[in-house]
């Protein structure tokens, strides 16, 4: 991407500050989403993984930088350090499990995992909460200076800050060799053990990575709504991330953040005009991008720059 | 000591021998080629050698040391690589991000994340003298590979296994579908593999196989017919009647 463009992505962002002051929970709630959707490209857009569960690695940093708020613990950046450990390590522990098989076990696991995940939580009220989620969050001030607001002024530039540093490691991570090496077990995967490529280990270690994102996207949304409720986990998260992810376009860093924020505000805008029908619309468009070609809006925008230039 | 060698190696598929005791050796820097009519087993055993698969019985040694049990990219680390019937490439990359990955891989540095690729000049360089040996011309090393000829794409294939530096290169049958017009410089690559590689050929084409090989194994149903230098095999009776179709042949 032009970097004029890139400047223009992240300003645009950040005026949001000034432009939607009434709005900033949304914003808030949008940047999230993108750090979601950045760490479900990370494996299925560069890695070519599938998975149906990714909230579970979302939930897990979630309740973790929650619970550890509850106990007395609410400074915020390590707490994103301890979602992104817990996540990792989940990561770690079941990507045995998800990269047995083809595409189709890799779907299944990651659904059971974050189903029988949903579960614990749901039954386990004493720790999570269960059904009226985890309450009594509080966070402190983030680097002792900036105050949780019931704007979500600091919120808002909070998840901001994160998802743009995120962004710049991953922008780093895919460009490395360890980011070729994963464009290269995605596009022919039968060759790369040829040239000595350990498959097996490279995919575990994306997988802990992304999982790891997902858990520090958890922890900023337990952090900024000083909540975590089973939504979290949910199978409509895991699948609405997807959504985003298509929506803004397959490997690619900035259309997995556009697909996030798109979605985002065209949920809130659409269920404000149809609370009943949002979905046909947000179904209608993805339709069309499909049939349009594989590079989401990210694809459509650089088709119609090129035409022109 | 051979430089690569399998001891009564054999695989069934449920009641099927696709590869029934073969031993082979092939000495430092052979020319060895493999023939055989198709279903002979030509592909089985590249993929016994190359670790793709694994054997129901014996062993493969490479450079003395057996390496059976090792998984292809310890193979692969360990100086034995191939090529692919049918093209294995990365449509989406170039040839120079390619080979340049198959640098990097060698250097074992994939596992590295946070210097850029493009930021290793060296085997960026390399992966450039190497392609430019074979004849790409700069826009070619550019393109993606998905643009590129068939003839081209066969060469890439060949460009992979040779940026891994290889003892022992397995090529199974690198002119496979190049049209005629495209084949020479197929040819003129392998033909121009320094001794210091040491080559088994898996080919069905004749021509190439007498022009290139110093030794000939001939397969047929899993097992070795007849091995022996190319005016022997040429003149045998039963490899005549299996597979170069009776006397008829040049």
């Amino acid at each position: 991407m032009r970097p004029a463009l890139e400047a223009g992505f992240w300003l645009l962002a950040l005026s949001g500050f000034w432009l939607m002051p009434e709005q900033l929970p949304l914003l808030g709630q949008a940047a999230i989403a993108a750090l979601f959707v950045l760490s479900l490209d990370l494996l299925v857009g560069y890695a070519g993984v599938l998975t149906l569960g990714h909230a579970a690695f979302f939930g897990l940093g979630a309740y973790g930088a929650g619970l550890l708020a509850q106990q007395g613990w609410g400074e915020p950046l390590s707490g994103l350090l301890a979602a992104a450990l817990l996540a990792g390590l989940l990561g770690l522990l079941t990507a045995p499990l998800v990269l047995r098989g083809g595409d189709l076990p890799a779907l299944m696991v990651t659904l059971g995992l974050s189903l029988m995940l949903g579960e614990a939580a749901n039954k386990l009220p004493g720790l999570t909460g269960g059904a009226d989620g985890l309450l009594g969050v509080e966070i402190w001030p983030v680097l002792g200076l900036f105050r949780f607001d019931l704007h979500g002024r600091t919120a808002f530039l909070y998840a901001l800050a994160v998802l743009f540093l995120l962004f710049l490691l991953a922008r780093r991570i895919t460009a490395s060799p360890f980011g070729l090496a994963l464009r290269g077990i995605r596009g022919n995967a039968r060759r790369m053990p040829a040239l000595g490529t350990p498959v097996r280990r490279r995919l575990v270690a994306a997988y802990a990575l992304s999982a790891a994102y997902a858990g520090i996207a958890g922890a900023l949304l337990a952090q900024t709504t000083q909540f975590v409720s089973l939504d979290a986990l949910s199978f409509q998260r895991s699948a609405e991330g997807l959504l985003m992810l298509v929506l803004g376009g397959l490997g690619a860093l900035y259309g997995a953040m556009l697909g996030a924020i798109v979605f985002t505000l065209a949920h809130h805008l659409l269920s404000e005009m149809s609370p009943l029908f949002w979905q046909f619309w947000i179904g209608l468009a993805l339709v069309g991008l499909a049939l349009a070609g594989r590079g989401g809006l990210l694809g459509l925008g650089a088709a119609l720059l090129g035409r022109r230039a | 000591m051979s430089a690569l060698a399998t001891e009564g190696l054999t695989r069934d598929f449920g009641g099927f021998r696709a590869v029934a005791d073969v031993s082979l050796a092939l000495a430092e820097g052979a020319r060895h080629a493999l023939i055989g009519p198709n279903g002979a087993g030509k592909t089985t055993l590249v993929n016994l050698l190359s670790g793709a698969l694994r054997p129901s019985a014996g062993r493969v040694l490479l450079g003395g040391a057996e390496i059976t049990a090792l998984p292809q990219h310890a193979r692969v680390k360990r100086g034995l690589a191939r090529t692919f019937q049918v093209n294995q490439l990365f449509p989406d990359l170039t040839p120079e991000g390619a080979v340049g990955l198959a640098v990097l891989e060698r250097q074992g540095l994939t596992g590295r994340w946070w210097r850029p690729a493009a930021a290793h000049a060296a085997e960026r360089e390399e992966a450039r003298a190497l392609l430019a040996g074979l004849r790409f011309s700069a826009a070619e090393m550019r393109a993606p590979t998905r643009s590129l000829p068939y003839g081209r794409q066969r060469l890439l294939e060949i460009a992979l296994a040779l940026a891994l530096r290889p003892r022992v290169l397995l090529l199974d049958e690198p002119a496979a579908g190049v049209p005629p017009g495209e084949s020479r410089a197929v040819l003129e690559a392998v033909a121009a593999l320094p001794r210091s590689v040491t080559v088994l050929l898996i080919e069905h084409d004749m021509d190439l196989v007498f022009r290139f090989a110093e030794r000939i194994t001939v397969l047929a149903q899993g097992a070795v017919l007849a091995e022996g230098p190319p005016a022997a095999i040429a003149r045998d009776p039963a490899v005549r009647a299996v597979y170069l179709g009776g006397p008829a042949h040049g």
